[in-house]
């Protein structure tokens, strides 16, 4: 039975991201990361690899830029990693990303869980958890809180997910698609003996022709086209310091100035 | 030509706010268009969501009441949603949880263009163009469907004001047949633990938040005294999450909540680039630190150097007072 996560590699959350002047994305010299929000869907998945005799399968989708996020995925303790690309993928969309995914897990087969962190932040979505899901016709379970239970061999799963209003309890069979939140586990950190693994992997790469894709997934096939990059606007104005010579002084000061900007 | 779609997303038969935004923008584009815009409301109990539905900008509402959809879940709302858009030209959720992933899972299901997490939309012409933020919200993208297909989108919380509800509005509601029977669904909802007394994150216009300054568990009573003052909902650092001050759905920023309040309070947070990618869109932002070298000084419209203690209680007893509470 395997488990898969699917990351990538995206700036440190500490990088100043910018549009350059002929449009590009630039992050300077900052370091190369795994998606924040994959140290849970990672630890989890080597998590559930101790709890249950299952194989763990890290892919991520993209250029080598992408073997980075792999590697720390190996690093913390999975066990395989893949990379899929060709240059025919550039500039997919969420379901082409979906749409290779999806041949990636059938390609791979006895896939019992595919899980997610809760966005990429790059692409700034989560869209392709429940594209992914419904391509292979099985339960997609978002924001998930906690794995109450999970049992491989009889395809089942019970989690806790967060929804707008409070804590839900669902059951639902597994295969699944789920994706997970902060709150699942202690990210783990590389161990050494996975850092030596990881630095001696050699990461094999998976085109379209190899997951008999077609134009499916390929950037000509996308029905979503990034037509730019901007950076965001200048927040109008210099902060206004609020003097007095009392607590009570600067609140009056204060309150006096949102009742007249009517955000009260 | 065909209708564009709204989804509502609705709890216990109240509509999110997030859904009336959906709604707006369905207008916007619908408009362009020159086609009627239809709201699809699924649940029990959602008579008052169907009304209402007419009231921000509806013309036509397609429900379906059944004991099967009570409680939302993906399998059979997903499959009734792509019954009745069929082959619609848009489809439109707001940025809820459940909004985000149904017209994800439909735009699937329907091989659809996806514009997610959008925050400004023009339909001028009749094209479409979305902004949508990425790299956690550190840079704009600028996004369009190809081709002529049908488009999902979702739009981010609070990105777009709902329109100004007309209780004169009202028209022809129909209602349909759920396509999954319960012994055909596959997920069972097992329990349900409501978050009570807090207002939600992503839809509030008012956000008071604490960080690492506030020191303790308690130290966050001032932070929740200003925010029960203004009806507002409570906010914190990641440091303070991390603390185990407060639960983690309070946390904003990179790996916690975004959100677009009206007024934002940061008190005894320094504003780091990943608590900015949280909150940075804000209305009006209000500092309190210590610190007058304090990064969210550059972010803030209005700054207090002092103490979060002495300086919260003093602004949350001035409200009292002027909001007559
Ligand atoms: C991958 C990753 C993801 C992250 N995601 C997030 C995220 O989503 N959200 C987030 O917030 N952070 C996030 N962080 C953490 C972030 O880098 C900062 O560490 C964190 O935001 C700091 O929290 P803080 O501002 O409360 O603490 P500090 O930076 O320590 O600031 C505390 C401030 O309080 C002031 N202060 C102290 N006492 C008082 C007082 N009595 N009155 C007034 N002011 C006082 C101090 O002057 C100081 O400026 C992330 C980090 C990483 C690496
Ligand atoms: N919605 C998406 N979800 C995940 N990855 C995506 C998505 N859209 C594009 N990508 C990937 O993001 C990378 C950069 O995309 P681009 O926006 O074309 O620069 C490529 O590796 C794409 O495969």
């Amino acid at each position: 039975m395997n488990i898969v996560v699917f990351t990538k590699s995206t700036p440190d959350t500490a990088a100043k991201v910018e549009v350059d002047g002929g449009g590009k994305v630039t992050w300077g010299n900052a370091q190369l990361v795994l998606n924040p929000w994959d140290e849970y869907s990672v630890t989890e998945s080597v998590l559930l690899k101790d709890a249950h005799k299952v194989n763990t399968t890290a892919f991520a989708i993209g250029d080598e830029i992408h073997n980075d996020a792999l590697k720390q995925a190996l690093a913390i303790g999975m066990d395989n990693a893949i990379r899929i690309w060709d240059a025919g993928m550039s500039g997919q969309d969420s379901l082409g990303f979906a749409k290779s995914a999806a041949a990636a897990v059938k390609k791979l087969g006895d896939v019992g869980l595919v899980i997610f962190g809760k966005e990429f932040v790059d692409v700034g979505t989560d869209a392709q958890v429940y594209q992914l899901a419904r391509l292979l016709g099985c339960t997609a379970i978002g924001a998930v809180s906690k794995i109450v239970a999970v049992d491989f061999n009889a395809k089942t799963i019970k989690v806790e997910r967060m929804v707008e209003e409070g804590k839900q309890t669902l059951t639902a069979p597994l295969p699944a698609v789920i994706s997970v939140l902060k709150d699942i586990n202690e990210p783990k950190s590389p161990s050494f003996i996975g850092i030596r693994k990881a630095s001696k992997a050699v990461i094999p790469v998976w085109s379209s022709a190899d997951l008999g894709l077609g134009e499916a997934a390929s950037g000509a096939a996308a029905k979503v086209s990034t037509v730019a990059y901007r950076n965001l606007p200048v927040r109008a104005g210099q902060v206004e310091i609020i003097e007095g010579g009392s607590e009570r002084e600067r609140a009056e000061k204060l309150v006096n100035k949102l009742l007249e900007e009517k955000v009260i | 030509m065909s209708a564009v779609f709204v989804w509502i997303d609705q709890f216990k038969g109240k509509a999110l706010n997030a859904s009336w935004e959906a709604l707006a923008v369905g207008r916007t584009v619908a408009n362009a268009w020159g086609v009627p815009l239809t709201a699809v409301v699924f649940g029990q109990g959602i008579e008052n969501v169907v009304t209402l539905s007419f009231h921000y900008g509806a013309d036509k509402v397609v429900k379906c009441e059944d004991a099967t959809l009570a409680d939302y879940r993906l399998e059979p709302y997903a499959a009734l949603l792509g019954k009745v858009v069929g082959d619609a030209k848009a489809v439109i959720g707001g940025g809820s949880t459940r909004g985000r992933e149904l017209i994800a899972a439909v735009s699937a299901d329907l091989n659809g263009a996806l514009l997610s997490d959008v925050t400004e939309l023009s339909a001028d012409g009749g094209k479409l163009n979305a902004t949508r933020p990425v790299f956690a919200g550190k840079v704009l993208s600028t996004v369009a469907p190809s081709g002529d297909g049908s488009v999902f989108i979702t739009t981010r919380s609070r990105a777009f004001a709902p329109l100004t509800p007309d209780a004169s509005r009202a028209g022809e509601v129909e209602s349909v047949a759920p396509v999954l029977s319960e012994g055909q669904i596959s997920t069972k909802i097992e329990g349900f633990e409501e978050t009570k007394g807090t207002v939600n994150l992503s839809d509030a216009a008012i956000i008071i938040s604490g960080g690492r300054g506030v020191g303790s568990p308690e130290g966050f009573a001032p932070v929740r005294e200003l925010a029960d003052v203004l009806g507002g909902a409570v906010g914190a650092s990641r440091a303070a999450v991390d603390a185990g001050w407060i639960p983690y759905p309070h946390q904003v920023g990179q790996t916690g909540k975004v959100v677009s309040p009206n007024l934002y309070v940061a008190a005894g947070l320094s504003g780091s680039i990943q608590h900015q990618a949280g909150m940075r869109t804000s209305k009006v932002i209000v500092a309190i630190n210590k610190d007058p070298d304090a990064p969210i000084f550059k972010l803030a419209q209005y700054g207090i150097v002092g103490d979060l203690f002495k300086e919260l209680p003093a602004i949350a007893a001035v409200f009292r007072e002027k909001l007559g509470k």
